[in-house]
């Protein structure tokens, strides 16, 4: 141990040392050295997407969006591979002893359960209105698993063994990223380009404007709450079958 | 201070690497790459900021003349966050197995335990 700890603060602070080198020649704190306002105003002339940010993640950046989104699926499928791996043998070891499980406080209820709906409904309005203020799919879409595990929360054992969500995230996430997909490939066919817009533009500043970013958006929020609720759930469930012991 | 948000980031790199190298807990060590990883949304987002510039967001509201923080490396610090979401997942599941397969979630003693 203290050798290794002593070779650590060495590197770290050689390294520490190198990166205050380099981001010295950076642009100064405060003036960006990227033309920030033309991207913006460009955006808003040729997408007619208000949120910038959103136009750049489900326009510019949008096939790397696509990558990302479906790491994003590949990590929820592969979390779930790992932690039901053997989960069999212990739902049996477990099914000895007939315990009830442990009671989730009254407030605790009460609490989740008058959150529920308020938390879906702004992740519901995070999501659909990703092009015209903050938010978007990614964002709206991990408000909207955590409104899930509210429900969780609030009826904890209970609901969770009679409602039994694993399918329905696990569809919820396939049809949020093959929705993305298939988003892209109907660029190809009516655009010519993977992910080109092919729907109308509308107004700046409508609901149903910017053409294939607030559908992106969307897609991408079922997507997320799919992958969240996935991983989430599963991590719950471990937790379960460890309170027997 | 021109350089201290990127002193900020400097030093939450160092600090969330020595926490992995240094960990004894294997959730511990997660978390510690969590704080290194937060360094690359200081330097992203300070890369980015300009002073007195408002948020990307042009609506009609918003003056013509007026100008905006980089929406580029905000669209890039939401990747970043989302990749960083999946590692932790991973990561925790791993943990998990660990945990279970050698009954420690000590670093150190799961290398004895394989090796």
């Amino acid at each position: 141990m203290r050798p290794r700890t002593v070779i650590a603060a060495l590197v770290l602070t050689a390294l520490a040392g190198l990166v205050v080198w380099s981001v010295g020649d950076l642009t100064p704190f405060g003036t960006p050295s990227g033309d920030a306002d033309a991207v913006a105003r460009r955006l808003v002339r040729d997408r007619h997407v208000a949120n910038t940010v959103n136009g750049v993640t489900y326009d510019l950046r949008a096939l790397d969006t696509l990558g990302e989104e479906l790491i994003l699926f590949l990590a929820g499928l592969g979390s779930a591979v790992l932690l039901r791996h053997g989960r069999g043998e212990e739902v049996e070891e477990e099914r000895g002893d007939e315990e009830a499980p442990p009671r989730t406080a009254d407030l605790l209820r009460v609490a989740g359960a008058l959150l529920v709906g308020p938390v879906v409904v702004l992740g519901v309005y995070v999501v659909v209105h990703g092009h015209l203020g903050p938010g978007g799919g990614f964002q709206g879409g991990v408000m909207l698993a955590a409104g899930l595990l509210l429900v969780y929360a609030a009826g904890q054992v209970v609901a969770l063994e009679r409602v039994e969500p694993t399918a329905l995230v696990e569809v919820a996430e396939s049809s949020g990223a093959l929705a993305y997909a298939l988003v892209a490939v109907g660029g190809l066919v009516f655009g010519g380009a993977a992910l080109f817009n092919f729907l109308p533009l509308g107004t700046t500043g409508d609901l149903l404007s910017a053409g294939t970013i607030p559908v992106l958006s969307v897609a991408v929020g079922v997507e997320v709450t799919g992958a969240t609720a996935l991983i989430l759930t599963e991590f719950l469930d471990q937790t379960l079958l460890r309170g027997g012991e | 201070m021109t350089v201290l948000p990127y002193l900020v980031a400097t030093w939450l790199l160092a600090v969330g690497l020595w926490g992995v190298i240094t960990s004894r807990h294997l959730v511990h060590m997660v978390i510690c790459l969590t704080v290194a990883q937060a360094s690359t949304y200081v330097l992203l987002l300070s890369v980015g900021y300009r002073t007195g510039g408002k948020a990307p967001i042009v609506t009609t509201t918003v003056p013509p003349s007026s100008q905006f923080v980089d929406p580029v490396v905000q669209a890039l610090t939401l990747t970043d966050v989302v990749v960083e979401a999946t590692v932790v997942a991973v990561l925790l599941a791993l943990t998990i197995q660990a945990h279970k397969r050698f009954g420690t979630a000590d670093p150190d003693e799961l290398g004895e335990l394989s090796g």
